[in-house]
This record gives structure tokens, sequence and C-alpha cells, in this order.
């Protein structure tokens, strides 16, 4: 069966902040899914979210700390969050300042928790 | 090469009597050129031979190119000529460390402690020891975290410590393998940051099976790298990498 990503994504933007989210390969930081607000870039969240996060995650492997679930990046100005599965995908969901990490987490982790079940 | 390094080097070249010698050797180690750095400041210390910071700099290049052997003699030189000199004090105290002397680099950084109370990079290294020094027979290492490591972690924009470290509960230091990965991370964050309007990036986090990573740049050209088994929240661990970049913040602001 195919898996819900648009589902999983509309989601994830209902959370307040939510500039918008999308299902990456992160080996070559492609967007498969995405779901928006006007004017955000799709594509450039993908590459940019994919070579941050796999980075961070290679830091965490080299201090051994298994496999990641969530990685977040915080700014001034907001947020990124990505969480991965279903081997190389993750889910990276970018977020305004106005949004609170916490809850941006959690329906982080549930998206990824129903696709992957 | 750099632009700060040749424009240096240009500076040096042009008034060989200047104390610039110190900056360029500085600026070579920090790119990992540990054998021009070394030449420059050994030039510089045949003009300057009681100059302590010069001997000091010259440990430092000496010990990142490990010649501990060699970082010794200049660091001991140093203090000859300033029996106070605070990087050469917290040099000898990391190879007392390294030649697993744990007593003697306690003794060493408490009493740098005692006269620097305010020196965050001590307070770290100090911190790293007493992580280290609980004796192994009293750490209860379950069989999936062996190889996890924990600590807290100065390093400078080249991945170089700068104070601290991160040890596997196994024994094996990994501080160096895990900021050579960071600081491409923190590059990365930058530009994604950037790109993303997210402002200036402030801290980053991996939430992990067997612990949690958050690294936290308290200047632009540092990074504060804290990892803690599952034990301690990622919110507290968020606090304590906050927590401790400000205290580099200052340190490294006292270094100039």
């Amino acid at each position: 069966m195919k898996p819900n990503f648009e589902g999983a994504l509309e989601q994830l933007t209902r959370v307040r902040g939510v500039r918008g989210a999308v299902v990456v390969d992160a080996q070559d930081g492609i967007a498969l899914a995405g779901a928006l607000r006007d004017g955000e870039d799709g594509d450039a969240l993908a590459a940019l979210a994919g070579a941050v996060m796999m980075r961070l995650v290679r830091g965490s492997d080299a201090a051994g700390l298994g496999p990641a679930r969530l990685v977040y990046l915080r700014g001034d100005d907001g947020l990124l969050c990505a969480a991965p599965f279903g081997g190389t995908l993750l889910i990276a969901v970018l977020a305004d300042r106005s949004a609170n990490l916490g809850l941006v987490r959690l329906a982080l982790l549930d998206a990824v928790g129903g696709l992957a079940a | 090469m750099t632009d700060d390094i040749r424009q240096l080097t240009a500076a040096v070249a042009a008034d060989p009597s200047s104390l610039l010698f110190l900056d360029l050797a500085e600026r070579l180690r920090t790119q990992r050129l540990y054998r021009p750095a070394r030449t420059v400041v050994e030039r510089g210390l045949e003009r300057y031979p009681t100059l302590a910071a010069g001997f000091a700099l010259l440990g430092r290049v000496h010990c990142d190119a490990g010649d501990h052997a060699a970082a010794a003699d200049a660091w001991h030189e140093a203090l000859r000529h300033d029996a106070s000199h605070l990087e050469a004090r917290k040099g000898l105290a990391y190879l007392d460390w390294r030649a697993g002397d744990i007593a003697a680099a306690r003794a060493g950084l408490e009493a740098l402690m005692h006269d620097r109370p305010g020196d965050a990079g001590v307070r770290l290294a100090l911190a790293g020891l007493d992580a280290q020094s609980v004796p192994t027979a009293d750490v209860t290492i379950h069989e999936d975290d062996a190889v996890l490591a924990e600590g807290t972690m100065l390093v400078d924009d080249a991945g170089m410590r700068l104070a601290g470290r991160l040890q596997r509960h196994g024994g094996a230091d990994v501080s160096e393998a895990v900021a050579a990965e960071l600081v491409g991370a923190s590059r990365e964050a930058a530009r994604a940051a950037r790109l993303l309007g997210l402002g200036a990036w402030r801290d980053a986090a991996v939430e992990a099976a067997t612990g949690g990573l958050h690294v936290v740049p308290p200047t632009p050209d540092a990074l504060l790298i804290a990892v803690r088994d599952r034990r301690t929240p990622p919110g507290r661990l968020a606090m304590e990498a906050e927590h401790a970049a400000r205290e580099s913040r200052v340190w490294l602001e006292s270094q100039g």
C-alpha cells in the first residue's frame, strides 16, 4: 500500500507556526511530497534539510548514540525539525518563530510513527 | 591559504620585530598547518627569547602536531619566564591527563581554578576529569551503551578541541571524530538557517536511541558540543549546553 505522505504532511501544517513540511529522500535531498505555504520552496527545504540533518546524524553516529529519531535546528526566526523513517527517508518541518518546538516535535514523531506503522 | 594568513604573513615580513608573529602562528595552527606555524613561532622566539606567550604557543603547536615531549619542553620553558602562564599550565595538565596521571592533571587544574576562578575552559576540563575519574567498577555499562560517548567539549572552527572532551563508556576518546563531523554540520546549519529564513542559527540537536547530542555556537568561530545518555531529558541537555556555551563565550572573549 502506498504510504499516505500527503495526509501526514497536512496534519503537520496544522500546527501553529509551521510554514511547510516535506518528505525527503535524505541521500539525494529530493522532495518526494510536500505541503507548503504559498511562497515556500519545497525543493530548497528538502535539499537543505537533507544536508544539515545528515551531517548532524553523522556527528551523532560518531558519538555512538545509535539510530537518530529526531533532529532539529533553531534560528532566531524559526526552526527546522526532521525525523527519519523508512531507511533513507525523513520528514522535514519548517516553522516560524511563533511555533512551539515541543508541539512540532510531538506532531512530527506522530507523523513518522503513522507512516512507519 | 586564507586572506588573513596572507595579510599577517605580509605584516610580519614588513616588520620582523612585530609581535604579530604570534597571531600568524596561531592562525596557521588553527588551519592545522603545524610545520609553518612552528617555523614562524621559532623565528619569533629568536627575537624574543624570554616571551612566555611565544613558548606557550609553541607548546600548543607541538601538542596539536602530536609531539607531546616537545610540547612539554615548550610549556616548561614558558613557565620559566612566567610561572603563572595560563595556557602553559593548562597544557601541562592536559599532558598529565593524556599520560594517565589523573591526580597530577587534577592538581594542576585545581590550582588554575584557584588562580582563575572565572575560566570556563578550566571548569570544563575539570568537569571532564570528574567524569573520567569515576572508578570503572562503579559504572554500570549496559550492553547497548558500551559505545556511547558522553561529555562536553568546545572546539574551534577547524574542529580542534579547545576544552573538554567526549569519551565512550568503554574508554575511547571520540572527541576528534565527533568534532570533525559537527564542524561540517555547523557550516551546513548556518547556511540552511540563512537560506530558509531562520535567521542566525542558535542551536541544533539530535535525539537518538541511546542518548542525545546538542550543539551551540558560543561565537561564530567556535562550537560547544554536549552529549548525554538517554537518562538526561532533551530539554535539560539543551539547558546544560546553553549554560556551558555562555561560559565558553565569556572565556573566548577573554582570550581576545
